[in-house]
């Protein structure tokens, strides 16, 4: 089985480097995006098993690791 | 004082931390590699700037898990003094021994150039041999010194004093011009600044000194 773990910035922290990419997405002329937020994606690969026990440990990694709470918020897709 | 500098793999100020306060304030200096379990009778902990684990995931995110630092956590739980400089800063936020996160700088620029701190009033024991209000030119050498805390947490960081150091010309975007920080019991410190860097006249200036021998009372 895969966890699939998208790790995104909480709204309202500065973003540098998606601001960045918004910059140079407008400079290549697609002027109609609006703002740019970049995230992290990571796979992680587990024993088949309980799909409620594997969220439940992935969602404790992220707690712990994957993910710094303080400014990030964390999505996990089971697979 | 018996004072114990961490290094990790990819620590890149250990030495500069070690000789200053060693040989520049007198005390005893000795370096701790992160794999030991013991913090050897040290009454005050170090953690150096560097690239720790190669910043890999978020600045300090794995060194947080060495084994050296749940000594590190257990002390500073008992009252005993940790001091993170740059990286060891960003470890020790990570690691939750104080608040906030820091963010990459918002020009997005690695910055390594000299700026002028303020000296805040704090009730910690680490600025009781500073002024309110004195200046220091030291250098500053990171990407991610951004320092980011939600509104709730900077009102209780004011309210508490427990700011250390402010920006006067804030270089990476920081909330409140916020370079150093204590826990609410004042007995952990962070810093993005390097005074260990110029804390000898030879290096051009000595003001690291000052705030090192104030730090290391």
């Amino acid at each position: 089985m895969v966890a699939r773990v998208y790790v995104t910035l909480k709204p309202g922290v500065l973003d540098p480097a998606g601001k960045a990419v918004e910059n140079s997405l407008h400079a290549l002329g697609f002027t109609q995006v609006g703002s740019v937020r970049l995230g992290k994606y990571i796979e992680v690969q587990l024993p088949d098993g309980n799909p409620t026990e594997a969220r439940a440990k992935v969602e404790e990694m992220c707690r712990k690791l994957l993910a710094n709470t303080v400014v990030e918020n964390f999505r996990v897709e089971l697979g | 004082m018996k004072i114990g500098i961490v290094v990790f793999p990819g620590s890149n100020c250990d030495e500069d931390a070690f000789h200053v306060a060693g040989q520049v304030l007198g005390h005893q200096s000795q370096l701790l590699w992160h794999k030991e379990r013991d913090l050897k009778g040290s009454e005050l902990i170090i953690l150096p700037g560097g690239f720790s684990y190669g910043d890999y995931l978020r600045c300090g995110a794995i060194a947080r898990f060495s084994p050296v630092m749940e000594d590190v956590a257990a002390f500073s739980r008992k009252g005993g003094p940790v001091i993170g400089i740059c990286n060891g800063f960003q470890i020790l936020t990570e690691a939750g021994l104080l608040p906030g996160a820091l963010l990459q700088n918002g020009d997005r620029q690695y910055s390594c150039r000299d700026v002028t701190l303020r000296a805040e009033r704090t009730r910690s024991r680490f600025t009781a041999g500073l002024a309110p209000g004195d200046l220091f030119r030291i250098p500053i050498a990171h990407g991610e010194g951004n320092f980011f805390i939600d509104d709730e947490g900077l009102k209780r960081l004011e309210g508490e004093g427990q700011v250390a150091f402010r920006y006067l010309d804030n270089p990476n975007g920081s909330r409140a011009d916020i370079a150093g920080i204590v826990n609410a019991s004042g007995n952990v410190l962070g810093m993005m600044p390097h005074p260990e860097r110029n804390a000898e006249p030879v290096l051009g200036n000595a003001d690291g000194r000052r705030i090192l021998a104030s730090l290391l009372s």
